[in-house]
């Protein structure tokens, strides 16, 4: 079983986009989104909800008001600025509370409780491309590093039970937590990019990122037409890293049309664009590293 | 003030916004790039004299010869980050939230505070605005303290000029925590299904905080109306609409701030600071 992610370091290059359309050309893949945060491939996808589970994970300090005495020592131990006077006691705001439980352990009226958090749901669903495990980080939450890692493990479940050979999941932005996660286990990214000064940079901070993990890296140009001069920047830095680009796709009006139909672009758009997509699809299939 | 320009999906338009309405303040005005994982407004301001400084978290250096193995540090650490095996003491810097619990609990004072890179926190000029970034070191899973670390040390002669602050992408821990320093929050979006859905998101996630928050709609004219319908239900203004034309993607392909480089788009971003600016008066007035 292969493990591929589609990440990008900057948002809305065509991640979703990307892995929707190959989604459609996979023949026996489970989907993943673990872009946890602001999950869109759903909307691409329609998964008909076959589970769902609420996600608990970590803890949140909660000031007891009865009990507190108003001596201060919690305030003095947060780093995360997260106690605020409340009149003659303390209260905890709950959106700058790390989960720490130093407070809970040491207020000497122990008056402080630590709750379980729920962070979110995550489901397991059917959709027309095959099986997908997603979830809904609720707003403002943490923990979308552990939320990625237990769909990864999810996913890697029913692909060994259910004899899938590849998981192919929907990667987060940036090169934080949610990202690293995703990149556990991974035999390969395919790194989305665009042809302007912050597709370029980005790019570099998360192929860098994938090389200390030892993650194979392709690229994929989106929208290469949009600064000729850029894409060609971006090829030379990938030939000089020694990564494939596997894409040079246009900038493509169909897409956008394509994504308010609830449609993936190679169902929807001109025989030109999936061909390009199947070749690049292709072409990834055949870098990634063989097993046994 | 302090204004922070966000949204729930990427790449949307936030550095568009933020370098075009810093070019274009008019008055003393700081530019902050709090997306420290993938810092971009650098590439478009172009500051100059751009130095740094590295940030760090505390994490605890383990002394084994004075460690008793009691394990109060163990059982405080939420995070795994150190732990007790047999014999040994072992630290997971990596790991470390920085709460300073085990350091708090140690009987023997076996731990001491050491330090962990988060990345760096960088000063500069951008023609008449001042200019401070974060950036987090590659391999590091932690943005949030950087994120406050920037802020902490944003100088005094900064902090006195309106400050614009370049968010992260999504809802989460991140993106919360830019937002939370501001008086008004600008929110980018694309009227797409995908700009649409994480609109909301980000719309659940920082309307109960109560700042006066409106609307940019970019690349207006692709896509379908979701997001003004959505906007009209929820009584959210729309501050700016940036119509879709190629001019401004090939504009921000080659470096240049949009709204300095497509003349078009001067009175747009004008407008939007008066209707930004008016707004967070007005709160604070109330």
């Amino acid at each position: 079983m292969h493990e591929v992610v589609v990440i990008s370091g900057k948002g809305g290059a065509g991640k979703t986009s990307v892995t929707g359309a190959f989604a459609r050309l996979a023949e026996n893949a489970i989907l993943c989104d673990l872009d946890v945060d602001a999950p869109d491939l759903h909307l691409l996808l329609a998964p008909e909800v076959k589970r769902t589970e609420e996600f608990r994970s970590g803890n949140e300090a909660v000031i007891d008001p009865e009990r507190c005495t108003g001596c201060g020592r919690c305030e003095e131990l947060c780093r995360f600025e997260a106690v605020r006077p409340d009149g003659d006691v303390f209260r905890i705001d709950p959106l700058h509370c790390e989960g720490c439980k130093v407070c809970v352990a040491l207020c000497p009226a122990q008056a402080i409780d630590f709750p379980e958090r729920h962070c979110g749901h995550w489901h397991e669903s059917e959709t027309r491309f095959g099986p997908m495990v997603h979830a809904q980080l609720f707003p403002g939450e943490e923990n979308s590093g552990r939320l990625v890692t237990l769909l990864k493990k999810r996913a890697r479940e029913i692909a060994e039970e259910e004899g899938y050979d590849l998981v192919l999941s929907d990667g987060a932005p940036g090169i934080g937590c949610p990202v690293i996660s995703s990149l556990a286990g991974t035999d390969m990214a395919v790194i989305v990019t665009e042809p302007t000064p912050s597709g370029l940079h980005d790019l570099g901070r998360v192929a860098e990122l994938c090389d200390r993990f030892r993650t194979k890296v392709t690229v994929f140009i989106n929208k290469f037409d949009l600064n000729p001069d850029q894409t060609e920047a971006i090829e030379a830095y990938c030939r000089e890293r020694g990564y494939a680009v596997i894409c040079r796709f246009p900038h493509d009006n169909a897409v956008t049309e394509a994504m308010v139909e609830g449609r993936v672009v190679n169902e929807y758009g001109d025989n030109a664009a999936s061909r390009l997509l199947e070749t690049a699809w292709n072409d990834m299939l055949n870098l990634l590293p063989s097993k046994k | 003030m302090i204004y922070a320009i966000a949204s729930g999906k990427g790449g949307t338009g936030k550095t568009t916004v933020t370098a075009s309405l810093a070019a274009l303040w008019g008055g003393p005005v700081t530019a902050v790039d709090l997306d420290v994982e993938e810092p971009n407004l650098h590439l478009f301001l172009k500051p100059e004299g751009l130095a740094g400084e590295p940030a760090w978290i505390e994490v605890p250096v383990a002394d084994e010869a004075k460690c008793t193995r009691c394990r109060a540090c163990s059982d405080i650490c939420q995070f795994k980050a150190i732990s007790v095996m047999g014999d040994y003491l072992l630290t997971f810097p990596e790991m470390c939230h920085g709460c300073g619990g085990c350091l708090e609990v140690c009987p023997e004072g076996a731990l001491t505070p050491g330090k962990r890179e988060l990345g760096e926190i960088l000063m500069g000029k951008a023609g008449n605005a001042d200019f401070l970034m974060g950036r987090l070191r590659i391999g590091e899973a932690m943005s949030p303290p950087l994120m406050r670390q920037v802020m902490a040390r944003m100088p005094e002669s900064m902090r006195k000029n309106d400050v614009l602050i370049d968010a992260p992408p999504g809802v989460s821990c991140p993106a919360v925590s830019a937002v939370m320093h501001a008086d008004c929050v600008v929110l980018v979006t694309e009227p797409t299904p995908f700009g649409l859905h994480d609109f909301k998101l980000a719309w659940e996630a920082f309307s109960p905080m109560g700042k006066p928050m409106g609307a940019v709609i970019n690349r207006a004219g692709v896509g379908d109306d979701g997001v003004q319908r959505f906007c009209r239900d929820k009584n959210i203004p729309i501050w700016a609409e940036i119509p879709f034309d190629r001019a401004v993607a090939q504009a921000y392909s080659r470096g240049e701030v949009p709204g300095v480089a497509v003349a078009a788009l001067r009175e747009t971003f004008a407008a939007l600071k008066d209707r930004m600016t008016r707004a967070a008066r007005e709160a604070s007035h109330a």
